[in-house]
């Protein structure tokens, strides 16, 4: 992309966006409520405290298609209290769950990172749960300029 | 039809270290939610789930949706206390299962 004219990259972005539009199943995107709704599951109605966890993410994404997602949840990482289960919920796709991660103590650090999809710019949000039923959560805003509409 | 893997696991480590694994396994990651030119759905098949285990114990495990990006890339850490074996598995929706290992020697 960056050796393309500023012409050639606009005209390349706007096929792109039809193509994906033709793609989507009209209303069927998830809402923050769904995306909630995903949360209040996984935490068993519980409300998650903010805090403890940071995550990475490009504040533009170029290309919804692959999107670098790195977490880190600062807590200990030991048998009798460690972070065991972290939920990725994305707000705006056609369906809110992205992943849930497991940890054990050998996992040494609840980091991970890996490559998600976003169908339009919105927000991700980290549920981290730990051995002792804590619940941290962060999230942070993506835009997204040509969507991965899951494709 | 299986393809290979790329993992990334240092050869040694001192004992009790953190060590940082990364892995990677091509796969289109249908996502169910694409059309055909006949605007028919296009089926989802994904990898659904990928297991990390060092000499038989759990390390890291993820629960995949079709939100995870082409190619699911994965980079996590572990802890290891002895030498061994890391074992990887990717399931795929239609039941089949990709597998690796590799070893680590620990000082």
């Amino acid at each position: 992309m960056r050796h393309l004219s500023r012409r050639a990259a606009l005209a390349l972005g706007a096929g792109s966006a039809a193509i994906t539009l033709v793609g989507w199943n009209s209303g069927a995107f998830a809402t923050p409520q769904a995306a909630a709704d995903d949360i209040a599951k996984f935490t068993g109605g519980a409300t998650p405290e903010k805090g403890k966890i940071s995550i990475e993410l490009p504040e533009i994404a170029e290309n919804g298609n692959t999107v670098p997602l790195s977490f880190a949840v600062g807590a200990p990482m030991t048998d009798a209290d460690h972070v065991s289960d972290v939920l990725v919920v994305a707000e705006g796709n056609p369906n809110p769950g992205v992943a849930t991660f497991h940890f054990t103590a050998l996992s040494g650090k609840a980091e991970a990172s890996t490559r998600i999809r976003l169908a339009t710019t919105q927000n991700i949000v980290v549920v981290a749960k730990t051995s002792g039923g804590k619940f941290y959560t962060a999230q942070k805003l993506v835009k997204v300029t040509i969507g991965g509409c899951g494709g | 039809m299986a393809e290979t893997p790329k993992i990334r696991v240092p050869k040694t480590a001192k004992k009790g270290e953190i060590v940082e694994i990364k892995t990677l396994l091509p796969h289109i990651m249908e996502s169910g939610q694409r059309k055909d030119k006949d605007g028919k759905t296009i089926p989802r098949k994904i990898i659904n789930k990928f297991v990390a285990e060092f000499n038989g114990k759990p390390v890291f495990s993820t629960n995949i949706e079709p939100a995870i990006a082409a190619n699911p890339y994965m980079q996590f850490f572990a802890k290891v206390e002895e030498s061994g074996t890391f074992k990887f598995t990717w399931t795929d929706d239609d039941g089949s299962v990709t597998t690796a290992e590799e070893k680590i020697t620990v000082a």
